[in-house]
């Protein structure tokens, strides 16, 4: 069932990568296949103007779900239904035009992002030129400029080349280009990561005002939980392709459930509190390549037993999250004191 | 205490068609061995292009203008390029913000491994290959061994910056100047770099120039931090007190800009503004336009660098003659 105001809905998606060494090499050592499990039957729903915020290990397939979301990279197997209509299943790029506009962007790196051959305004303007939203002409200009001072940029710098400007300043002119087609939906991978946390603020500022005006609705990655706890409405954390917890992100930072979870949490470095002793995850990283059986977390959870190694846990709801554990719905999760905020103690040297 | 790396009154200009922007202006700081200075600022500030003059990296148009640059109390910023490349791959090591400069696209991630360890070090083939799937495992890669065989498109992003850090790690160098080494990392294996990289500074004595904009980062592994703002360190200090206590107020208002965890405001703290282009700097003090305590004489005259206790602060709020004149 989906809801009415979901926007996003992503059914069972999975994606693989064929990294096999060469059919000769294959031949010679005796070699087999090697199949990347990077996305397994993902299921999430995102509603309209709210943000639904990824989060987990380097590699465990956010980028990959982001990507094929946008319609980047073809999935394996699964649904992505977007405004009710099944994106996955378009065949060409041309069939799946009209959706595409009111689905955008962000990428994690803006180094890569923005070809260094063009000038901004016409990075800026492609979307609007590609959707035949507008034609070449004083009021793309415009359009074109209202965009830049909407991101804080200046419209002088129509003219000018990414190499030109920093970090901050591309990932603004990413955002410029992502609004440019009017979208309900912009996917953001790990847009403020490359920028201070001033100019950081300042984007997620400009983000929320933009969701506020415009109704927008996020799929936002990020490796900053303090960033995932200030914008995001749901959130799911994923784990070696799958997800292990998702729900109310209120909830889920202040109550996590998932042995997981509470790892990732214990783990954020707190600039309020500098000599925490942080928790690490102990235990090999596991391998997409070869993913541990049953629980694929087993091998480095402290509550694991051999049901956890043998059988893969269902997703079970708790209040206003879906967890996949055993511990959880065995009822042998210990309690976990609750996460304060630390005063940082200020160092004895004379002013 | 000498420093291994000493930065003095540099000055990075960027030559354009009709005139000269100045990119990083006066700025001297040092590293002792086995020190992690922490660099932060504004996205824009001069960080990465400093790195790069260090590294002896500038590339036309910007060329560095003044100042002296010393490794190990010897001149680098004079050297010609084949001794400045000599050095670059075994004593000074770079990790850059952008790890698919590092990388080529068309070598594996194990090739390129030997290849570098071969060149600088006393290797044969199956020891550079040992020792490079150890490297890997290191900096967190799972399966180290299968993984020599990726090319560096079939990694995540994250995967891509460990491996330019096992790079730059291979050779053991002296000094690693990391430009956003962590940011593309999860937490957990941030935290492990942070080990590992501590580790060597503790262990081996590596000096290390740590460019971030993550203060949970800086809190935990910097000795001292340096602020940099429109191309000038306006604040360095000892770690601690920068963060208890920041005394320049561009440095405070960013210590207000970090969202916190347990806290959802539906507003940021944010600075009113941006910082001045490098085509339209500011006289006087370069945040004057955005500071809430500017005084006066701010919009008129820089402000020269003012120690106090343990720290030196660019801003006339710190001038004790100014304090009791005012
Ligand atoms: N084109 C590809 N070919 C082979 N493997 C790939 C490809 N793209 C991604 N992968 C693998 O899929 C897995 C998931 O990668 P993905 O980029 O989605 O991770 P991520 O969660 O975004 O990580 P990060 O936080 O580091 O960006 C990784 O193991 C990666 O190596
Ligand atoms: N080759 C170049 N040509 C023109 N301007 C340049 C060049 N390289 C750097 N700049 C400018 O120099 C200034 C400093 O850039 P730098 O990359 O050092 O900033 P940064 O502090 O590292 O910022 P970020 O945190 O966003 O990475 C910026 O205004 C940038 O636009
Ligand atoms: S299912 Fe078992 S191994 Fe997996 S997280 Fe729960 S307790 Fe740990
Ligand atoms: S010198 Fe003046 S304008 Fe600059 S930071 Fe200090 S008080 Fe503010
Ligand atoms: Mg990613
Ligand atoms: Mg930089």
């Amino acid at each position: 069932m989906v809801a009415k105001d979901t926007i996003l809905s992503v059914d069972r998606l999975t994606v693989r990568f064929d990294a096999s060494p060469p059919l000769l090499k294959r031949l010679v050592t005796g070699a087999g296949r090697r199949t990347v499990h990077a996305v397994e039957e993902v299921d999430f729903e995102v509603a309209r103007g709210s943000t639904f915020a990824l989060v987990g290990e380097s590699g465990c397939g956010k980028s990959t779900i982001a990507r094929t979301i946008a319609g980047i990279q073809a999935p394996t197997g699964g649904s992505i239904s977007f405004m009710g209509v099944d994106i996955a299943g378009f065949r060409t790029r041309h069939a799946a035009m009209p959706y595409r506009r009111n689905l955008q962007m962000i990428f994690q790196d803006p180094y890569a992002s923005l070809n260094p051959r063009w000038r901004i305004g016409r990075i800026v303007a492609e979307p609007i030129l590609t959707h035949g939203l507008m034609k070449p002409g004083a009021a793309l200009k415009a359009r074109v400029a209202e965009l830049l001072e909407t991101v804080g940029l200046s419209p002088g710098d129509t003219a000018k080349f990414p190499h030109q400007f920093s970090g901050g300043q591309r990932q603004r002119i990413s955002i410029a280009r992502a609004l440019a087609s009017n979208p309900a939906f912009v996917v953001c991978d790990e847009p403020t990561s490359a920028l201070d946390v001033s100019v950081q603020a300042q984007i997620l500022n400009l983000m929320k005002r933009l969701q506020r005006e415009r109704g927008l609705t996020y799929l936002l990655i990020s490796h900053n939980l303090a960033v995932v706890a200030h914008m995001a409405d749901a959130m799911g954390v994923m784990y070696l392709g799958r997800l292990v917890e998702q729900g109310n992100a209120a909830q889920i930072l202040a109550r996590p459930l998932h042995p997981y979870t509470r790892l990732l949490l214990d783990t954020v470095p707190n600039p309020r509190a500098p000599n925490r002793a942080r928790a690490r995850l102990s235990g090999e990283v596991p391998s997409p390549l070869a993913p541990p059986s049953g629980c694929a977390f087993h091998p480095r959870c402290p509550l694991a037993n051999a049901r956890c190694a043998r059988e893969r846990p269902q997703p079970i709801r708790v209040e206003a999250a879906l967890v996949a554990c055993h511990a959880v719905e065995e009822g042998r999760l210990p309690s976990r004191p609750r996460a304060n905020e630390n005063c940082l103690a200020i160092p004895g040297d004379a002013a | 205490m000498s420093a291994l790396l000493s930065v003095q009154g540099l000055r990075v200009e960027i030559a354009q068609r009709h005139r000269v922007l100045t990119a990083v202006d006066d700025v001297s700081f040092d590293i002792a061995a086995g020190e992690i200075l922490g660099v932060v600022g504004e996205s824009g500030a001069g960080k990465s292009v400093t790195g790069t003059a260090v590294l002896g990296l500038l590339e036309r148009p910007a060329y560095q203008a003044a100042g002296r640059i010393l490794f190990d109390g010897r001149r680098i910023d004079t050297l010609d390029e084949d001794a400045m490349r000599a050095l670059r791959g075994r004593e000074i090591a770079a990790v850059f913000q952008d790890p698919l400069t590092s990388l080529d696209p068309l070598m594996t991630i194990g090739d390129q491994l030997v290849e570098t360890m071969r060149t600088h070090l006393d290797l044969t083939q199956a020891e550079a290959v040992e020792r490079a799937a150890r490297l890997l495992a290191e900096v967190g890669i799972p399966a180290p061994r299968e993984r020599l065989a990726s090319y560096p498109h079939e990694m995540s992003g994250g995967m891509r910056q460990r491996v330019v850090l096992a790079l730059a790690f291979c050779c053991e160098p002296r000094l690693i100047i990391a430009d956003e080494p962590t940011t593309a990392l999860d937490v957990s294996i941030q935290a492990q770099i942070l080990d590992l990289l501590r580790a060597m500074c503790r262990e081996r004595g590596t000096a290390v120039m740590l460019v971030t904009h993550d203060m949970g980062v800086i809190a935990e592994v910097t000795d001292h931090v340096a602020v940099m703002y429109a191309g000038r360190l306006v604040e360095v200090g000892p770690t601690r007190r920068l963060l208890a206590a920041a005394a320049h107020p561009y440095t405070r208002g960013l210590m207000a800009s970090i969202p916190d965890m347990y806290r959802r405001d539906e507003e940021l703290m944010q600075i009113p503004g941006s910082m001045p282009r490098l085509d339209a700097p500011v006289p006087g003090c370069a945040f004057h336009p955005r500071c809430p305590q500017a005084l006066a004489r701010c919009a008129g005259e820089r402000p020269p660098s003012f120690t106090t206790g343990a720290s030196q602060v660019a801003c006339w709020l710190a001038d004790p003659a100014g304090r009791s004149a005012a």
